[in-house]
This record gives C-alpha cells, sequence and structure tokens, in this order.
C-alpha cells in the first residue's frame, strides 16, 4: 500500500491513471494549465507496456475527432485541454454524444473568456453542463477537488461513459491541475481483449469480423425526422437514468448548519478552511460539494437549505452554478454568489467576510437589495 | 434468346459487386461518386478485406456512402475524416482504414487534418472526390473550383482577385514525406475506370504492408451542381478540368521505401 502513495500534480494523477486503467488511447494538443498530461504520457511510454496509444495532435480539432474515430471502435479513448482547447472541441463533442460514444474530455479550466489567463478558474460551468455544443445532449460531469479525485474520476469517468454510452468530462480547474498530493495510483488493469471489447461493444466499427454479416456503422446522422426524434428521445431517456442513479455530492456540517455553502473543486475544499474558522467565531456553516455537476444534485441542496437562513455560492467565475443552486431551492433562501475571475482564487477570509456582509450581519429582516 | 437463357450464368457479363448493398442509390445521374463506390466495393471483395476494412465517410454528398458499400463505417464531421482514420488505424493495427471524401470536405474545411495525417504517414487509404464544388449544399465554390467556373457563390465564374487560385491539394499532400503513392484519376471512360482500380488497390495494398498513406484524388462530375447533362459534364471536365488537374501518378515511392527515421544527435 504504501509503495502506491504517491506524490504528484493533479495533471500527472489522471495520465498515471489513465495508463492504469487500461485506457486504450489519448489524443491531446498542448495548452496550459494542463499540458503535464500529455508530457507525463509520452514520458511513460505506455505503448510499450500496455499498448496504450498516445498521440499529439495538430490541434484540438483533431484530438476530439481522434477520440471519436477510436471510440467508434469500441477502445476507451480520452483527450484533455482546457478552456479555449475544450471550446474547440465542442462540435466533436456534441457528434460524441449523437453517436452514443463513450469516452473521457479532461478540462483542466484556466480564466477566459478569449485567450483569458492561464491562471486557474471555474468559467465553463455553463458549457461543460449545459450542453457546449450545439443539439439537445447532457455531458455526465464530474468535478474533482483533490489530486487523489483527479485519479479516481479517469476510472469512474470511464466506467459511466461505458454504462450509459454517452461521454463525460472531468472538470476541473487549474488549481486541481497544477497542485501536488498525496495520491493513491489504482492498480493496473489490463486493457480488454479484441474480444471483450467486440462483446462490450457489439455495436462498434471494428471491421465485420468474428462472422458478424451485418455491418456495423456509427453516425450522428438521421434524415428522416420522424427517426431522428425517437433517437433524441432515446437520448433524453439515457439522460433521466443518469439523473436518477448518478447524482454524486459530499456534504459536511450540514445537520446543524444556519448557513450553507455550495462549491465545488478546488475552492470548496478552501470555503472548509473557511466553514471551520466560522465554527470557532460559533458560526455554523456547513458545505455541499457536488460531485457530479450534471447530473447536479438538486435534491441534497434542496434537503440542506431546510433549516438555513442562506446560501453563498462560492465558485472561481462570475457566478455560473448559482442559478442551479437557485433552481434546487426555488425563492425559499436567499441564494448569494462570491467569487473572484481573472484567474484569482478567493482565500478563506474573503469568503468568510462574504458570508457576513451578505447574511450573519444582515438583520433577518433586511430589505432584499 | 428468351429470358431464362439471357440469365443463365454462363451469359453473365455484368452484375453489380458483392458489397454494394441493393439500396436505393441517391446519387444524381452521371455522379462519379457511384463509379467510386463500385470500385471500392470490388477492391474489398476482390482483396479479401471485408472483415478488415473501416471506411470513414465524409460530410457532402457521399455521407451516405455507409448506406451502399457493405463494410463497416464510421460518419465524421465535416473535414474530420482524417483525424478520425489516425486513430481508427493506430488503436486498429490489423485494420484496414481508409477515407472516402469530397473535394470541400478535404480541401477546405478538413485541409489541417488531411495535411497532418499526410505528413505523419498514417498507414491508411484517402480518396477525394474532386468534382471542383460543394455538391451536397447547392453548388457553391469550393477550394478545388477552377478559374472562371460559375458557381453558387461565384455566379460570374471564380476570380483570382476575389477568391484566389485552385488548391492542387495531390501536388500538395506529395511534398510531404509520410505520403507513399498519390495519384490523380477519373472515372469517365472504361480504361480511366480500369486505371483508377488498379489505384485503390496499389492504395489498399500500401496500407495492408504499412507503407505510410496513398492519397488518390479522382477528378469527377457533378452533373447536377455544374448544371450539365451527364454527357456534357463529362466533355466540360475534360476540356476544363483536366488541363488544370493533369491525370496520372504524381508520387509513388510505395516500392523500396527508404527507412525515414532520422536520428537527432544530442
Ligand atoms: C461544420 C459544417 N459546415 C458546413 C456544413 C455544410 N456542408 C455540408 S456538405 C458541404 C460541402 C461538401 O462538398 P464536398 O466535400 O466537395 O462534397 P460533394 O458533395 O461535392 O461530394 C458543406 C459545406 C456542415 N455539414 N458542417
Ligand atoms: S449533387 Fe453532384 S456530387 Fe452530389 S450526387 Fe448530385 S452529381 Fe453527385
Ligand atoms: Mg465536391
Amino acid at each position: 500500500m504504501k509503495d502506491n502513495v504517491k506524490l504528484m500534480k493533479g495533471n500527472e494523477a489522471i495520465a498515471m491513471a489513465a495508463i492504469r486503467y487500461g485506457c486504450d488511447g489519448y489524443f491531446g494538443y498542448p495548452i496550459t494549465p494542463q499540458s503535464e498530461v500529455l508530457e507525463t504520457l509520452e514520458a511513460q511510454m505506455p505503448w510499450e507496456t500496455t499498448g496504450m496509444v498516445v498521440l499529439q495532435a495538430e490541434s484540438e480539432v483533431a484530438s476530439i475527432n481522434m477520440v471519436y474515430g477510436g471510440a467508434a471502435t469500441g477502445k476507451a479513448v480520452m483527450t484533455s485541454s482546457s478552456s479555449p482547447g475544450v471550446s474547440l472541441m465542442q462540435e466533436g463533442i456534441s457528434y460524441l454524444a449523437a453517436s452514443e460514444l463513450p469516452a473521457l474530455i479532461v478540462n483542466v479550466m484556466r480564466g477566459g473568456p478569449g485567450l483569458g489567463t492561464i491562471h486557474p478558474s471555474q468559467s465553463d460551468y455553463f458549457q461543460a453542463t449545459k450542453g457546449g455544443g450545439h443539439g439537445d445532449y447532457r455531458l455526465i460531469v464530474l468535478a474533482p477537488s483533490t489530486v487523489q479525485e483527479m485519479a479516481d474520476f479517469v476510472s469512474l469517468g470511464f466506467d459511466l461513459s461505458f454504462k450509459y454510452r454517452t461521454p463525460s468530462m472531468i472538470l476541473a480547474d487549474g488549481v486541481v491541475g497544477q497542485m501536488m498530493e498525496k495520491v493513491v495510483l489504482p492498480e493496473q488493469r489490463p486493457r480488454r481483449t479484441e474480444e471483450e471489447i467486440r462483446r462490450q461493444c457489439p455495436w462498434a466499427a471494428t471491421g465485420k469480423d468474428n462472422g458478424r454479416t451485418k455491418r456495423n456503422v456509427v453516425t450522428s446522422l438521421e434524415l428522416d425526422s420522424a427517426v431522428m426524434e425517437k433517437n433524441n428521445e432515446r437520448f433524453q431517456r439515457t439522460y433521466k437514468e443518469i439523473e436518477k442513479n448518478e447524482v454524486r455530492y459530499e456534504a459536511k456540517y450540514t445537520e446543524d448548519a444556519e448557513y450553507l455553502i455550495v462549491a465545488f473543486g478546488s475552492i470548496a475544499r478552501i470555503c472548509m478552511k473557511a466553514i471551520e474558522d466560522a465554527r470557532k467565531e460559533g458560526v455554523k456553516v456547513g458545505i455541499i460539494r457536488p460531485i457530479t455537476l450534471w447530473p447536479f444534485p438538486y435534491d441534497a441542496i434542496r434537503e440542506a437549505a431546510a433549516n438555513v437562513k442562506g446560501i453563498l455560492c462560492v465558485e472561481i467565475n462570475a457566478g455560473q452554478m448559482i442559478e442551479d443552486v437557485r433552481l434546487a431551492v426555488s425563492d425559499s433562501v436567499p441564494v448569494r454568489h462570491f467569487g473572484r475571475m481573472g484567474g484569482i482564487v478567493p482565500n478563506p477570509n474573503e469568503i468568510l467576510d462574504a458570508l457576513r456582509r451578505d447574511f450573519i450581519d444582515k438583520p433577518a429582516n433586511a430589505k432584499e437589495d | 434468346m428468351t429470358r431464362e437463357e439471357i440469365i443463365r450464368p454462363e451469359n453473365k457479363v455484368y452484375s453489380r459487386p458483392r458489397l454494394i448493398d441493393d439500396n436505393y442509390m441517391h446519387y444524381c445521374p452521371g455522379c462519379s461518386h457511384g463509379v467510386v463506390h463500385k470500385l471500392v466495393a470490388e477492391v474489398i471483395d476482390e482483396m479479401g478485406l471485408e472483415d478488415k476494412a473501416i471506411g470513414i465517410a465524409p460530410v457532402g454528398c457521399s455521407v451516405f456512402a455507409y448506406n451502399y458499400i457493405d463494410c463497416d463505417w464510421i460518419e465524421a464531421a465535416h473535414g474530420r475524416a482524417p483525424a478520425l482514420a489516425t486513430a481508427a488505424s493506430r488503436l486498429n493495427p490489423d485494420k484496414v482504414v481508409f477515407t472516402y471524401q469530397g473535394d470541400g470536405d478535404l480541401a477546405a474545411i478538413g485541409s489541417a487534418e488531411t495535411i497532418h495525417a499526410c505528413t505523419r504517414g498514417e498507414n491508411i487509404v484517402m480518396i477525394m472526390i474532386n468534382n471542383g464544388i460543394y455538391g451536397m449544399t447547392g453548388g457553391q465554390m469550393s477550394p478545388c473550383t477552377i478559374l472562371g467556373a460559375k458557381t453558387a457563390t461565384s455566379p460570374y465564374g471564380r476570380r483570382t482577385d476575389l477568391n484566389g487560385f485552385p488548391l492542387k491539394v495531390s501536388n500538395v499532400v506529395a511534398l510531404l514525406d509520410g505520403t507513399c503513392y498519390v495519384t490523380r484519376q477519373a472515372v469517365h471512360t472504361v480504361q480511366a475506370v480500369r486505371k483508377a482500380k488498379n489505384a485503390i488497390k496499389k492504395a489498399f495494398q500500401n496500407a495492408i504492408e504499412k507503407k505510410g498513406t496513398s492519397f488518390i484524388e479522382i477528378v469527377g462530375t457533378c452533373s447536377s451542381g455544374w448544371k450539365l447533362t451527364p454527357e456534357k459534364s463529362n466533355k466540360w471536365m475534360e476540356e476544363n478540368m483536366f488541363p488544370q488537374y493533369p491525370l496520372g501518378d504524381i508520387k509513388d515511392t510505395s516500392k523500396g521505401l527508404e527507412e525515414k527515421t532520422v536520428e537527432v544527435k544530442k
């Protein structure tokens, strides 16, 4: 066990976990703050051990379409990038969703819009959870807050993606990508054999081998509107199943909380420090940390909010997840946002100040602004 | 002769290739796509590649190639077929992966993917039907539209001052070290069809032997886009396209391929 404990960056953990998951292929293009994923894979040379293919593509457009090509043959394939690169991938992600292909996409977010900054951000929440590309589709979105979760969510992301035949995304922020922590890497799993792939993915375009007589066609095109509507209904049924089964979150100090913080990713850990400081002063604050940003833990937040006086949504952006939190509680509780932008990560004092300003120091009957 | 006599096997002179489905074909009369589909299907069958071939279909009139040629297919986003083929081929090295694309798909929106698949020397076959027009979207100008040609977006004829020069994409990829075979063919006569078929066969053989990227341009007709009858289309193509796009092999290093890896001294 001890031998398996390693000190590494979140980005490196993604790469190491991918090899150990038995991932078949990685396709990516350098961009800060996630280039260590590709760099680590190239240094590890997994093609010589597990047989995993690693390729530096000519662009993120190419990477995601390589992922599409690989996934269509039933392989477990992935890419990683940061915000501007993930914007370029949106057409491909929509195609993956429409063709019901499993794949893993990692976005280690940096501040935008535009070329923005290389510093951390969470400003791609809307893009990831509301369908950044065209058409009615959803992504399973996992938000790691530790290097350990960076490693663990590789297998979780792939497993969910294969289970539901829909792409999943690890939506990390630049903090989790760049920071070093202790991590226990998963055991090395062998890559699936060709036979296992054909059993697991009978739809895959693997060439008409093993005596298969009917050809497999992976496509998102359907010009017959009646059939295309049926396809869409099937996608929506899958999304309903995922919403029913796969909501994940972490709740702390919520039982006696007077105030609730909702935060995901690295900032949730900074909020924990603020919460502990508040509790030392006798102010009872709890936290819900959504782990799946889609499906979003609406019910958990609604239940945790039943007895609180206010909810503070702390995000490293201008206020995106707050819309889902407001949906969760309707107008039953006041919900406020606190965040920094441009690559600045709030510190615990700022968070505590925001709590005081918005709720604690405000008389209960104060007029809403 | 009675009908019974005519349909005796020994009297058979022609039939649909085994790997072409009898699905209703959507191609216009006189369209080159149908002929090239037939050749691809014949080559896959004759080379015994039915269980090995993975086709990548484009966005363009041949988007439905998967409805006609009976092998496994993946339908790509517009222009991205070479990226899909790269991954499909690297992840399935015992398979033979080919792209089938139009000139707009390959040479406009997909030019980056084309150049990079070719320069990496992916062990794939790339087939491009160059009809010098966007057939599917109603006959707009493509990078390969010849000067003077009237299209929906060059209604008075393509002009260099407005639209630049036609992109001779085969000549471009022939310059790249990753391509082993680059040829320009046509399918307007029996003789041309035979030559084109041999070229396709050679390309598939190169892919099996992992010699690098084989690139086949077929100069073809789009009678609907050109607003000409099939017969006049062929004539127009011979008179106007062939001088710009001369037929024949542009590059062939598939025989006696030299070692391409270069050692870099530290
Ligand atoms: C991203 C994107 N842009 C534009 C289109 C519209 N579109 C469909 S086919 C096509 C052009 C196809 O022309 P070509 O590749 O020459 O094929 P042809 O129909 O001539 O065989 C275009 C622009 C699309 N489907 N996707
Ligand atoms: S529009 Fe042109 S390319 Fe398309 S099917 Fe008709 S003739 Fe062929
Ligand atoms: Mg065309």
